[in-house]
């Protein structure tokens, strides 16, 4: 069915703009702080104990951080755009729900794989860890790809019933479709999970370049950039793939001042919507991708310990440029197959003006609580990278 | 729509697991949080290493409850999503505001001090550090206070924070500063982290117990139950003091709530409370007088008029007062709620028609009469149909009347073992706090051994006071706003089975886990902790 947007003023869209631009900088954030992930998947290039626990104390300090990017990430789509967390998770059901049982799954691994009593033994939390690194990741991707190539649901929000799939011709897989159905797409999704695996895991690589002692571990060092290497390999070829799709395929798009909000299809939709605004998203893109490639080869291909944070900058700028394209310019943000008007907008997706008003006032306080994080992180790296002393020491908490 | 039931208890069955496992750990970090930094104060002020091996040994076993508490919650905020579709769409605009809160203003202070107070003991100056451990302190406080706004207009959505849009068929937010001091989430609020600190005071107090019966870590174990028993004893009488007014507020906003709590099926001036009884589970328009509703009881007479009204012969509505009504005291009766809910569904459907063929004046009409007022309150407060539409579920006649309120012998008990377990917490911090003053706290074995069987019980309570709030809310996710049923994702049994077993398996483990970790770190004590 077709229903009129939400919007009925100016000032309610620029809201629903500023709070799709709001959700693209904490997805930005969010891939960034994927670097624990990223790390995660590298353990096996831990040869020995004490290397494995280098390994374990650099991330688990910092998965918590992660952890509340993405609960933030969910808050933040729960108040501004209400009607995206009712069809997408209460939808694609099986997707979300994997993505959490492996965050549920890492959240304790760190605290519980080095001590006494933990039941189910050492290996069984790595495993939990390389779940969450590398199946997680894959999904997440893949879900994000969704915003591009569309999903299979009908929805009308006023009887507020929701169909999601196609159950009479098989299974309903709620979600999981979206990396099988090759005729919607599924290649670019799962091309997408595979960009994202690989950006978190070099991401990660370089980060514990950047917070172990090279010094004291520079075989684990060594082993991390020959990783990182083939690696980069793999995350050229997604991101060409990513690349092609995004240029070639139709897009969904609708007239912001549509009162109807009708979408339809437009073919190089992605394309222009790079080229809007002066081409602006699309040079802040480019910024992000050269960033990204200069980290790359300051510590992967030479010995520099800054790279992460030149590449994890890049991260961010490349992760908020996917989100602005995929739902500004007058792009649904999540798109649906089966019926092009059940497809979200951030117009008739939103939450009420009043609403996005008292948010955005909340919002203020988004640069003092980045101004802690980035003070927080100063003090607790200023002392210099992680040595075996600290986490020989009993009183460092160490895990 | 129609709603399969048996999915219905499924995705019930797996939101309320999720919520008491992840409240397991809630009321834990919320008081240790605190006894943490209380600790670490007294380090900092007396610059001795023993405060310092305390705090770090206490800080220890908040930190393996920490991890598992943030995971769990994570599940909690998302399954709002996966599991209950329809309640996120129609209330999302209300509810989620507070969760963003949450997550901008609290959840990141914790997560990025939480990280100082871990690790930083050498990579920080003691100031920065003991400020880190009290900011993440106050964090979790500030989360539970956000989430707790969240549930308490779930309790109460009042027309003063919120009204149900005819235009965009959902509940909108009309006033932030309203929801956030609403009365009935405050309370909530107060009673919630008093009753963590509790847990946490009691937790101490046990374990500390523990050592002294075992003549082991003597030391550490009377400083420690000193700063436990002081905590606890102020902590405790506070969630009996606060719990009183919670008592008033539920009495006041949910009448079915407060009726199921005390088995009180037929109205009375003068109400009495049970203090002690095994209520039956009767339809309750069959009741007739509340003898019958139980099996044996013992009351304390008009306590509940006092503790409900304020007033010793106040009127307090039973069940059935509340399904057939009570004019004498102006109780409407359930067919006509439903009555209204019905109108006020067929507005919202009339309006949607008008929209679609373009008639305006329908449009107006069907508006008018889905905002028209239908009761004024003597404090000025008007109800309109369209705060009601959720009754109109329940306009079927075969609907069965005492399927709209909670059932009586779970909230019952679930209330009663609360209250209980709270009254004996109170003596055991006064005798406590006297054995520590008196110095006679290390030689009192029979003491040490009740402070130390006690340790699990605070979550027994707290567990039990939870479900008290949540079944006692049924059938309604919002109440009077949006039923249960109403509120869940359309989606097939088998995913949700799916999904509840793996969870299962995972809390199981994870759970046995975490126990046997604590287990082996207690049994190391202080020196051997890390």
């Amino acid at each position: 069915m077709t229903w009129a947007p939400i919007t009925v003023d100016a000032t309610h869209f620029y809201l629903q703009v500023y709070f799709w631009i709001i959700v693209a900088v904490l997805g930005g954030l969010f891939i960034l702080m994927t670097l624990v992930q990223g790390g995660q998947s590298l353990y096996h290039v831990a040869k020995d104990e004490l290397e494995e626990r280098a390994v374990t104390n650099s991330l688990g300090r910092k998965w918590e951080l992660t952890f509340t990017t993405l609960v933030l990430f969910g808050g933040a789509l729960y108040a501004a755009f209400p009607l995206f967390y009712s069809v997408s998770f209460g939808g694609a059901y099986w997707v979300w729900m994997l993505i959490l049982f492996g965050f549920v799954l890492q959240a304790v691994s760190y605290e519980y794989m080095n001590k006494e009593g933990n039941v189910i033994g050492k290996g069984a939390y790595k495993l939990f860890l390389y779940f969450n690194g590398i199946v997680t990741m894959i999904l997440i991707g893949a879900a994000v790809g969704t915003f591009f190539t569309g999903s299979n649901f009908t929805y009308d929000p006023v009887s507020r019933i929701l169909e999601w799939g196609t159950a009479k011709d098989g299974i309903n897989l709620r979600g999981l479709e979206a990396a099988i159905d090759f005729g919607h797409g599924a290649w670019f999704n799962i091309a997408f999970g595979v960009l994202l695996f690989a950006i978190a895991r070099i991401l990660g690589g370089l980060w514990l370049i950047n917070d172990i002692d090279n010094n004291e571990f520079p075989e684990l060092i060594e082993r991390i950039r020959k990783t990182l290497k083939m690696c980069f390999g793999i995350l050229l070829v997604a991101l060409l793939i990513v690349l092609y799709g995004l240029i070639t395929m139709k897009g969904y798009a609708y007239d912001i001042h549509d009162p109807k909000g009708t979408v339809h299809l437009e073919a190089g939709k992605y394309l222009h919507n790079l080229l809007s605004f002066g081409a602006i998203p699309l040079i802040v893109f480019l910024l992000g991708l050269v960033l990204f490639v200069l980290g790359v080869f300051k510590s992967v291909f030479g010995t520099s310990t800054k790279g992460i944070w030149f590449s994890g900058l890049g991260a961010v700028l490349i992760g908020i440029i996917v989100f602005v394209i995929a739902g500004l310019f007058g792009t649904p943000f999540y798109p649906s197959y089966a019926d092009l008007q059940s497809s979200l907008t951030i117009q008739n997706a939103s939450g009420s003006k009043y609403t996005l008003e008292v948010m955005a006032w909340v919002s203020v306080a988004v640069p003092f609580v980045l101004g802690y994080i980035i003070w927080v992180w100063y003090q607790m790296k200023k002392n210099g990278p992680i040595t075996k002393e600290e986490i020989l020491d009993p009183e460092s908490h160490a895990y | 729509m129609t709603i399969d039931m048996s999915m219905l208890e499924w995705a019930r069955g797996q939101f309320a697991m999720t919520a008491l496992f992840h409240f397991f750990f809630v009321p834990f970090t919320l008081g240790m949080s605190f006894v943490v930094a209380f600790f670490e104060t007294i380090y900092v002020k007396t610059g001795k290493e023993e405060w310092k091996n305390i705090t770090q040994f206490w800080q220890l076993i908040f930190g393996i409850n920490f991890a598992l508490g943030l995971s769990t919650g994570i599940i909690h905020e998302f399954e709002f999503g996966t599991n209950w579709s329809t309640y996120s769409w129609v209330v999302g605009d209300l509810f989620g505001a507070p969760l963003a809160v949450e997550g901008i203003i609290a959840f990141f202070m914790e997560a990025t001090f939480a990280a100082i107070s871990f690790f930083g003991w050498k990579r920080v100056s003691k100031g920065v550090h003991l400020a880190s451990t009290w900011l993440l302190a106050i964090g979790s406080n500030l989360s539970a206070l956000w989430i707790l706004i969240a549930n308490g207009f779930m309790q109460h959505p009042s027309n003063e924070f919120g009204r149900f849009s005819i235009e965009n068929s959902r509940l909108e937010m009309t006033d932030f500063w309203a929801l956030i001091v609403q009365p009935v989430a405050q309370v909530k609020f107060l009673h919630v982290v008093s009753a963590g600190y509790t847990l946490a005071s009691i937790f101490v107090l046990g374990i500390s117990s523990y050592y002294l019966l075992r003549k082991k870590h003597v030391e550490f174990a009377k400083k420690s139950a000193a700063v436990a028993a002081a905590f606890g004893l102020v902590a405790s009488i506070f969630v009996a003091v606060i719990g009183d007014e919670h008592a008033y507020e539920v009495a006041n906003t949910q009448p079915t709530k407060i009726a199921a709590m005390e088995g009180l099926y037929v109205g009375e001036k003068g109400a009495p409370i049970v203090a002690f009884g095994f209520p039956k589970n009767l339809p309750a328009t069959q009741v007739t007088s509340n003898d019958e509703a139980f099996g044996f009881k013992i009351e304390i007479p008009n306590l509940l008029s006092i503790l409900g009204k304020h007033s010793s012969d106040a009127y307090v509505p039973g069940l059935k007062d509340l399904i057939e009504g009570n004019p004498e005291y102006g109780i409407w009766p359930l067919k006509k709620l439903a009555q209204i809910g019905a109108e006020a569904r067929a507005d919202l459907k009339a309006y949607h028609e008008a929209k679609a063929k373009g008639d305006t004046a329908a449009m107006e009409a069907a508006k008018k009469d889905f905002y028209s007022v239908i009761w004024t309150g003597p404090n000025g407060l008007k109800l309109t149909k369209a705060d009601l539409i959720g009754y109109g579920f329940f306009a079927n006649a075969n609907v069965n009347p005492d399927l709209v309120h909670p059932p009586v012998p779970p909230v019952f008990y679930s209330f009663h073992i609360m209250v209980g377990l709270g009254f004996w917490f109170i003596l055991l911090f006064i005798w406590a706090w006297l054995a520590v003053v008196n110095g006679s706290l290390e030689n009192n074995a029979l003491l040490q051994k009740l402070a130390a069987v006690t340790v699990p019980l605070p979550w027994v309570a707290t567990s039990f006071g939870w479900m008290t709030a949540e079944i006692g809310r049924q059938p309604w996710t919002v109440f009077g706003v949006l039923p249960t049923a109403e509120s869940v994702t359309p989606i097939a049994l088998t995913n949700v089975q799916a999904t509840f077993f793996m969870f299962l398996t995972a809390f199981v483990i994870l759970g046995i886990a975490e126990l046997k970790i604590l287990f082996a770190v207690v049994k190391h004590g202080p020196k051997g902790a890390h």
